[in-house]
């Protein structure tokens, strides 16, 4: 489904990542692995349109998506739960939602179906929706970040660090929410530094380190890799 | 007591237009973080709009209409030729651009019409005058009040109410997350551009209703008073651009009130002073805009 291959980003003098390829195939979750700073991030970004390649090309079934913008990617069915949990705080939560269905605003029926159905997924959303969203906790946001990116009926999430900054209890909740969404044939790719609970969920995994793709293979093979710590940081 | 009602017809008459001004102004800042020096001209545009068709039959709420669309067709233009083509380069280069293209709009005024005021065709209601409970005030204030009381209800449902309201307000907080979720930028910007032109436009027909005539300079109040009210209202907040045009007004008109004649000449360097106080009182405006404040 996706399909990044060779893949440049620079800030400014800097190539935060250099020649990266990973592929994710159609229903499959596959999580980029890595420290502070390898680039997964930026990978991300750069997938969903917000950062434009030095050079390499970004594939979507098969379609050049290379130099697309941000609200391209959404129609183009790729929707991004940010690393900072980008809430829009002065919105209220059902604005927020309503939000994330901008690109199907016409089908209104549709849209607030699906609302009803996050609110139902998410029930502590709905007894607040009508509540700023930056009062929520940071769990909560993750929560209505995550439902606000599936308002626009992706069929690629791109999940960057859910669990960053979240008590362990409400990471257990968003991992089981991943699985969930998983398990209803979303494909996804997911950016993350708790390599025990992305490998727990994924199907393969990615593995870089300064800029690079330092390891890939299924999911249980990264796990079983003795030298993980070395992947991560390097010998 | 005939007095107090007096003085609150025309703080908010006044008023109402500084606010409409002011929105005008602030929207598109709050989405661009920068501010559209261009934006007086777009009162001009309306002005020498109707001037042109001041000889025509048509009624004169027709030719209105026809100069506010001219000055929304203006606000969308200042986008593509000073905005667009260098607003992902260089701040600087935009501030720039503004000033040219208010330039060259004036000076293009200047060429075509000419350098003297030329009358505008007013309809007979602001021309009239209201007499009730002890007070005279021209028709044309009450108008305004109307108007902007209309105006600023319908703006509010649309930034509340309507999807691309909503649109609009996250693109003034965080403008890469609207477009992740695929807000278009372009669309939001020349929305904004098109409704700061919509606001010039009908405040143009209120502003000019009072002078009668315009000139090719004639931006220049409306820019620095729009300017002045969403400093002190606090720059990035809608809410706070409103107030502070209604303060400012209370400002100008209760100076208007209580200067003695001789000092009335001045009566500008006192309107500034009072908001360089509420400055220093509140330096980033009365109101707060929302939290994260990037640059987009």
């Amino acid at each position: 489904m996706l399909d990044v291959a060779a893949l440049e980003l620079r800030y400014g003098a800097i190539r935060a990542v250099r020649d990266v390829s990973l592929t994710v195939g159609e229903g499959e979750l596959v999580a980029l692995l890595g420290a502070n700073g390898a680039g997964k991030s930026s990978t991300l970004r750069a997938i969903a349109g917000a950062h434009k390649p030095a050079s390499g090309t970004i594939r979507l079934n098969g379609e050049d998506v290379t130099n697309q913008s941000p609200e391209r990617m959404v129609r183009k069915g790729v929707a991004m739960v940010p690393e900072t949990r980008d809430v829009f705080p002065d919105l209220t939560i059902a604005e927020n939602l309503r939000l994330g269905a901008f690109t199907r605003r016409s089908d209104e029926a549709g849209v607030e179906e699906d609302m009803g159905k996050m609110f139902r997924l998410f029930p502590i959303l709905s007894e607040r929706a009508e509540q700023a969203a930056g009062t929520l906790s940071g769990g909560e946001q993750q929560m209505l970040v995550i439902a606000r990116a599936l308002m626009s009926r992706p069929r690629l999430l791109l999940l960057d660090e859910p669990s960053l900054g979240l008590a362990p209890t409400i990471v257990g909740r968003i991992f089981d929410m991943i699985a969930e969404l998983k398990g209803s044939g979303l494909t996804m790719l997911l950016v993350e530094q708790n390599a025990a609970k992305a490998l727990a969920v994924a199907d393969r995994a990615y593995v870089m380190r300064s800029g690079e793709i330092a390891a890939e293979g299924t999911a249980a093979d990264i796990a079983a890799a003795s030298d993980l710590k070395t992947l991560y940081l390097g010998d | 007591m005939t007095a107090y009602i007096q003085f609150l017809i025309d703080v908010l008459s006044l008023g109402g237009a500084y606010a409409l001004m002011a929105l005008g102004l602030v929207i598109v800042y709050g989405i661009l973080r920068l501010v559209n020096f261009a934006y007086g001209e777009l009162i001009m545009v309306t002005g020498y709009t109707m001037f042109l068709l001041g000889g025509s039959a048509l009624p004169w709420i027709v030719m209105a209409a026809i100069g506010v669309f001219m000055a929304i067709l203006a606000g969308i233009a200042t986008d593509y030729v000073a905005f667009r083509p260098v607003r992902a380069k260089s701040v600087t280069a935009v501030l720039i651009t503004s000033f040219a293209f208010s330039t060259l709009l004036q000076n293009a005024a200047l060429l075509f019409i000419s350098p003297r005021p030329r009358n505008v065709p007013l309809p007979d209601i602001f021309s009239e005058t209201v007499h009730f409970a002890g007070i005279v005030t021209p028709a044309r204030n009450l108008i305004t009040i109307a108007t902007a009381v209309i105006l600023l209800a319908v703006f509010a449902w649309v930034m509340k109410r309507t999807v691309l309201g909503i649109a609009m307000r996250a693109a003034a907080t965080h403008f890469t997350m609207a477009r992740m979720l695929g807000v278009p930028a372009n669309l939001i910007i020349s929305t904004a551009f098109a409704i700061s032109g919509f606001l010039a436009g009908i405040v143009s027909l209120f502003w000019i209703g009072r002078i009668g005539s315009v000139v090719p300079g004639i931006g220049l109040e409306p820019l620095l008073v729009a300017f002045i009210a969403t400093v002190i209202g606090g720059m990035r907040s809608l809410q706070g651009a409103v107030l502070g045009g209604f303060l400012l007004a209370f400002i100008d008109t209760g100076l208007n009130y209580s200067l003695p004649q001789d000092l009335l000449k001045f009566r500008d360097a006192f309107t500034f002073s009072l908001v360089i106080l509420i400055l220093l009182w509140r330096p980033a405006g009365l109101m707060k805009g929302p939290a994260s404040g990037q640059r987009t």
